[in-house]
């Protein structure tokens, strides 16, 4: 019997899950080195300062502290953090250096390093390293940080890092004599990935072998060796990236940090290894923050509700300076403010502001959660105006099937064209409104039910993936006959090593259990690796395994051809042999009597398009403003599924992740900059009885044309709409009061004082900026 | 300071400093990882462990407080070879993505099962509130400790 096709579409269980739900994990800090170090680091309490002096004199002398770094010690000029994505020359100016060393620029920027025998002694050493640090006016918002008058960069002149542009057809005319348009301004709040594990590594310095071993590394292994070997001077075969077990990522983990320096630094200064663990309170002030947004958009529409046109201003606060991925968010809120939909005519610009507050990076659908908010909260009050069903307007303006490639927004300066690649939106949709149970759901639109309001909502979404240019794969024919597959995509806690060990055992028409491992994340493994984000391990590593297999299967079809003294024609891999003419067989092992060792590639500049639908039934509570989720489906068509379990998982997951940026996740700062929310006690995420009723449901059909598998990036749909449809049930639920969220989150409070408002008011007031980024 | 109880069946002595938490000193004294510590100040549930029976979390108590108590981590709920049923139940609903915070789920879960095999979803939900997963929504934790409930109502030992 031949095992064709059988395990991709499975749900398969996990193969990871044998070592993790038994505590057998090995995540970083979980290791341990003879003779190691400590690392702790000293943080800015301050948000904006110039630093007067650093003794570390006090701390040098501690018992246990072997030394203390500060910027002086890094050399000149103190190395600063790369732009890994759009790596513009305008934003060379605005990055990070890895540690401080005239000024401050947010609460958490580092300012000294302690070395020591336990991470104990290094955190009490930290409180003996005397600081005099002059504070200076905080830019602690971007209305703030518009007025230009304090400069977080003083030779830049402003406080603007960069403007990009999305631009399709001619939205002037668009606008130019339009039955309809209106004119909204709608903001989503700073919030951020928090992963369970926080972050960490241990760095390993072997000085007669010139080599440097970074275990922790996680995401993207390969640009990051890139990195270090220029900052350290090494060659990048010097420097070993070791993937652990990595307790989540949602895009911000794995990103190269200050402390991506400063720890592999510190183990050959030290000579010795050295392991730094951030705690939760670091984490929240350091790790990559995410999401605010604003803007200030005008849509122009037919009467029929065919949208004309799309234009206006979105403002993103990017912090102190230009990390890695800073700007991802900023371009994905223009490019794809249009979404699924059609929307011939658009012209929006995004200002990214900086200010005294952690720096931005991607967050699971960057910019995406936030454009779509903005974007589906403007639908329904569209669709009010004109007296079209909120369904039938979503309806009549999703791009359509015989549209496709569909061309979206160019976005300049880099010139970034990009195409919608396959599928039929409108079936998304109509299944998310049948597993909702909209048809009935919708008698209860509005009613007040034992003293809540009830509320109906639906969105649409695309979901980008697959960022190019290309991924490696290897398979090893061991000479036991079982199969090792090594990849250049990083494990991030999303179900990697089973999603590839389905798609090499297809591929190679072999049982599961004779691939005894699938290898990932460390530079080691593949010649070139790119790593896991933009939703493309799947698309980019699961094609270049479909290539090694491709290739291994040619490499033992030759060698069985040259032992049976045949043609290559001859031969083909058979129920785990590989069989010749005349009855001649031999097995995988005979054949590996060596082990057989191949590399394979995929390359892509073009993205897949998975797409879907989302719906939510809430009531709420117009005495308290407290919001309850009664049902919640999310639908999604990912062209081709390879593990419906972890795909609905992914799904499911990233639902509530964004509840949490919907209802309750606020990194919030006082004017001085400083940042009020430092514990998980403050920064409150979804816990298990907050929203018992999330369901999943997947689709396959148009197959991606850009991949051998057809498979489209998934794991981010899930957290696109989240901010959308929730804003748009609560708004239906309140209608009869003329209630219109504007603003994220959707706190009690804040629901209950727009409540309050259009009850005395007549309607729902929100802070309002105009087009320069100044409050109205 | 010298202290000694029971970690796993196994008698220990170490030797701590006062202010060392029992996370600490099982994870990098005893070298027991699978505990993980998500945020050290009580709120994630990922150090949860079984201090005498009751589900603690292990960030929030010193080594020194665990003296002449019995102590069970996520290693002391595993076999040599195999899942028990509340892992396997884990694995079959897909209750984990990451794993960090999953040895503190099946603590907080075996503990509760133990003393309530019959418990309802929202007594489920309840007490697992207090331990965050950022990867998988909770919903399939909810219907993988529910699934394995009929393993604990016999012996009490189905973990």
């Amino acid at each position: 019997m031949r095992t064709v096709n059988s395990f991709i579409g499975q749900p398969i269980e996990r193969l990871e899950d044998f070592r993790l739900v038994r505590g057998h994990g090995q995540y970083v800090d979980d290791l341990a080195r003879k003779d190691m170090l400590y690392a702790a680091i000293l943080r800015s309490a301050v948000g904006h300062g110039r630093i007067c002096s650093i003794n570390i004199a006090r701390a040098q002398k501690f018992a246990g502290v072997h030394c203390v770094i500060t910027a002086a010690d890094l050399g000149h000029p103190t190395p600063r953090v790369p732009m890994r994505l759009q790596p513009m020359p305008e934003f060379e100016a605005f990055g990070q250096p890895v540690m401080a060393r005239d000024k401050v620029r947010y609460v958490g920027e580092a300012l000294a390093m302690v070395l020591a025998d336990s991470a104990a002694i290094a955190e009490d050493a930290l409180g003996a390293i005397d600081i005099d640090i002059e504070p200076l006016p905080a830019v602690s918002n971007y209305y703030i940080a518009a007025k230009n008058e304090t400069l977080l960069f003083e030779d830049k002149g402003g406080n603007v890092a960069m403007k990009f542009r999305a631009a399709l057809g001619d939205a002037a005319a668009a606008f130019k004599d339009a039955p309809y348009s209106r004119r909204e301004s709608f903001s989503t709040q700073r919030h951020t990935a928090l992963t369970m594990e926080p972050r960490g590594l241990l760095c390993e310095w072997d000085a007669p072998r010139g080599k440097l071993t970074v275990s922790g590394a996680a995401k993207v292994l390969f640009f990051n060796r890139r990195i270090i070997a220029k900052q350290l001077g090494l060659a990048e075969d010097a420097i070993d990236m070791v993937e652990c077990d990595v307790g989540g990522s949602f895009g911000a983990r794995g990103e190269f940090y200050p402390e991506d320096f400063l720890i592999p630094f510190a183990a050959r200064y030290c000579g010795r290894p050295v392991k730094w663990i951030e705690d939760r309170r670091e984490h929240l002030m350091t790790m990559n923050h995410a999401r605010e947004a604003a803007c200030d958009v005008e849509i122009a529409c037919e009467r029929d509700g065919t949208i004309r046109g799309l234009r206006g201003h979105a403002f993103v606060d990017v912090g102190a300076y230009m990390r890695t991925n800073g700007a991802v968010g900023a371009r994905n809120i223009a490019q794809f403010m249009s979404g699924p939909y059609r929307i011939p005519n658009i012209d929006i610009d995004v200002s990214l502001l900086l200010t005294n507050k952690t720096p931005v990076g991607t967050y699971r659908g960057p910019g995406r959660f936030e454009t779509d908010f903005f974007r589906e909260r403007l639908f329904d009050m569209v669709a009010h105006d004109l007296g079209i069903d909120q369904v039938e307007f979503r309806r009549r303006n999703l791009v359509r099937e015989a549209e496709m490639p569909y061309t979206v927004a160019t976005i300049t300066p880099f010139e970034s064209k990009d195409e919608l690649d396959s599928g039929e939106y409108q079936v998304t949709l109509d299944r998310c409104l049948a597993e909702i149970g909209w048809a009935e759901k919708a008698k209860l639109k509005g009613k007040l039910v034992g003293g809540r309001y009830q509320g109906l909502a639906i969105c649409c979404f695309i979901e980008g993936g697959a960022a190019g240019p290309k991924e490696s794969a290897r398979l090893v024919l061991e000479s036991d006959g079982t199969l090792t597959v090594y990849v250049g995509s990083s494990g991030v806690g999303q179900g990697l090593e089973t999603a590839f060990a389905q798609i090499a055992a297809d591929a190679m028409e072999m049982p599961m259990d004779r691939i005894n491992n699938v290898f990932h994340g460390s530079t080691a493994y593949v010649s070139d690796g790119y790593g896991s984000y933009h939703s493309r391990s799947i698309v980019m590593g699961g094609s270049a395994v479909l290539d090694a297999a491709t290739k291994l299967r040619q490499t033992m079809c030759a060698e069985a051809a040259r032992r049976f003294n045949c043609g290559a024609a001859e031969v083909v891999l058979a129920d785990g042999r590989v069989l010749g003419p005349d009855s001649k067989s031999v097995s995988w092992a005979e054949l590996a009597s060596e082990p057989i060792s191949v590399e394979g590639a995929f390359l892509n500049k073009k993205h897949t398009w998975a797409y879907g639908a989302h719906a939510a039934h809430v009531s709420v509570d117009p005495k308290t403003g407290h919001v309850q989720l009664i049902d919640y489906v999310v639908v999604e068509n990912c062209g081709r599924i390879i593990n419906p379990l972890t795909l609905k998982g992914q799904l499911v997951g990233a639902v509530v992740q964004g509840l949490g940026g919907a209802f309750l996740e606020h990194l919030a700062y006082d004017d001085n900059g400083q940042l009020l929310t430092g514990s998980l006690a403050d920064y409150l995420v979804p816990t298990a009885s907050d929203f018992p009723k999330i369901r999943g449901v997947v689709m396959e059909s148009h197959p991606s044309p850009i991949n051998p598998l057809g498979a489209k990036g998934a794991g981010e749909g899930g957290i696109i709409s989240v901010g959308g449809v929730m804003a748009n049930a609560v708004a239906d639920a309140l209608s009869s009061l003329g209630v219109e969220p504007r603003d994220l989150p959707l706190s009690p409070s804040h629901v209950w004082q727009l409540v309050q408002d259009a009850r005395h008011h007549g309607r729902s007031a929100a802070p309002r900026i105009d087009s320069a980024g100044h409050a109205k | 300071m010298p202290v000694q109880f029971e970690v796993n069946g196994k008698p220990v002595a170490v030797e701590v400093e006062p202010r060392l938490t029992l996370a600490d000193c099982l994870r990098h004294h005893l070298r027991l990882t699978g505990t993980h510590v998500g945020c050290e100040h009580g709120v994630c549930g990922a150090c949860t462990v079984l201090v005498d029976g009751a589900a603690v979390r292990s960030c929030l108590i010193l080594a020194v407080q665990a003296e002449g108590a019995k102590v069970i981590t996520i290693e002391g709920l595993s076999l040599k070879d195999g899942l028990t049923p509340l892992q396997a139940s884990f694995r079959k609903h897909h209750a984990l993505q990451c794993g960090f915070c999953t040895p503190g789920m099946i603590t907080t879960a075996h503990a509760l099962l133990s003393e309530e095999p019959d418990c309802n979803a929202d007594r489920v939900r309840e007490v697992l509130s207090g331990n965050l997963c950022r990867c998988t929504g909770y919903i399939s934790i909810i219907e993988a400790v529910l699934d394995a409930r009929a393993a604990y109502k016999h012996d009490g030992k189905g973990a």
